[in-house]
């Protein structure tokens, strides 16, 4: 089934003014890896409380009784899930599958998604924050660091790109 | 004159309900693009669909022409506006395994979240990767952090590295955006999708 999707230039100017009204309200920008992050640090914290104290990584999040669920992006997070629901149903989306090339199995494409994923939880926090964190909005406020990892991340996409074509075209 | 929480102009309490408001649109424009769908996002880099780029610098120069237009008219103020630091090697070895996630996995961590509202199971499993990717992060954290701190440039803007104006420098982003979706439009007629 094939469903319409809006134009890629309004969703960009829609998405654009997203952006500007985080800046104008809060003045920060989006995000998405630092919600994961947050639940990462909770999960530590209710497995081994030591061991988050023993660690200046995870004690940069939970120090003078903090919270790290309570944070801006977790919240913002929630809200990605709820606007993608919304969208996904009133576009006649929905729906529970894998997604994949028919060269690939569905086998496969799980092991790429998780090992994409887990390269890129890694990065993002390496990079001081992903493609909406650091690159969109790092770049809007003329960030050099936006501008770096922007480059930085599809500059290795595309040179990667031949060697994953089968999983894709 | 924004921004309006670091002001106190909007209380502080109503900062969580914002960024579940924001998220929410942030999420809805995200779907209605495509981004919910691994293989549109991965069609930049084969040619065939150019969506993320279309959309990633259109939001861009609209966020970025936006906060300078706020700025010209007093709107915001831009010293509150955060600028994320530069550490020039992390930012580099960072967005370069990024990027290698992003052709692996089909997904960067927003759009999975999208995906994963709508029901795709295989960005639910790059979701949890997140997980574990960041989890490792930080089990290794004290090993990497000499190069997570390396070369600090401190809350530096590409203006300021280039010693032009941030109007300037807004003026090249919006003609090489404008370079690209004329040269993206010209690939993706060369470069047919397949249906499947």
């Amino acid at each position: 089934m094939k469903t319409k999707y809006m134009n890629p230039y309004l969703a960009g100017v829609l998405l654009g003014l997203v952006l500007l009204s985080a800046f104008y309200f809060t003045g920060r920008g989006l995000g998405a890896s630092g919600a994961v992050k947050s639940v990462v640090v909770s999960a530590v914290e209710v497995v081994s409380p030591e061991h988050v104290t023993n660690s200046d990584y995870y004690t940069k999040y939970t120090g003078d009784g903090k919270s790290p669920m309570k944070s801006w992006l977790v919240f913002e997070v929630l809200g990605v899930l709820v606007g993608g629901f919304l969208s996904g149903a009133l576009a006649g989306r929905l729906k529970l599958k894998v997604e994949h090339h028919p060269n690939i199995t569905s086998k496969k494409r799980l092991i790429l998604a998780g090992i994409g994923g887990i390269l890129f939880g890694f990065g993002s926090q390496l990079g001081r924050g992903c493609t909406s964190g650091s690159a969109l909005t790092g770049m809007a406020v003329l960030s050099l660091a936006g501008f770096v990892t922007m480059m930085a991340i599809f500059g290795t996409a595309f040179a990667l790109a031949y060697f994953l074509r089968k999983n894709w075209i | 004159m924004g921004p309006l929480i670091p002001q106190e102009i909007i209380a502080e309490g109503w900062n969580f309900l914002i960024a579940f408001i924001i998220g929410i649109g942030f999420g809805f424009v995200l779907e209605q693009a495509g981004f919910s769908s691994s293989r549109k996002l991965a069609g930049v880099f084969y040619g065939y669909d150019a969506v993320v780029l279309k959309v990633f610098f259109t939001a861009t120069i609209t966020a970025m022409l936006g906060l300078l237009y706020f700025s010209l008219f007093d709107w915001i103020d831009l010293n509150l506006v955060w600028v994320n630091p530069t550490y020039l090697w992390s930012a580099i070895i960072g967005g370069i395994i990024m990027g290698a996630g992003f052709i692996i996995g089909g997904f960067c961590p927003g759009t999975s979240v999208c995906a994963v509202a709508i029901g795709k199971i295989d960005a639910m499993i790059f979701l949890g990767g997140i997980f574990i990717g960041i989890f490792i992060f930080g089990e290794s954290y004290s090993f990497i952090k000499p190069l997570y701190f390396a070369k600090s440039m401190g809350n530096i803007k590409l203006s300021d590295f280039l010693d032009i104006s941030s109007g300037f420098l807004a003026l090249l982003v919006v003609i090489i955006a404008l370079f690209m979706f004329y040269i993206a439009e010209i690939i993706e007629k060369k470069f047919p999708r397949k249906e499947y």
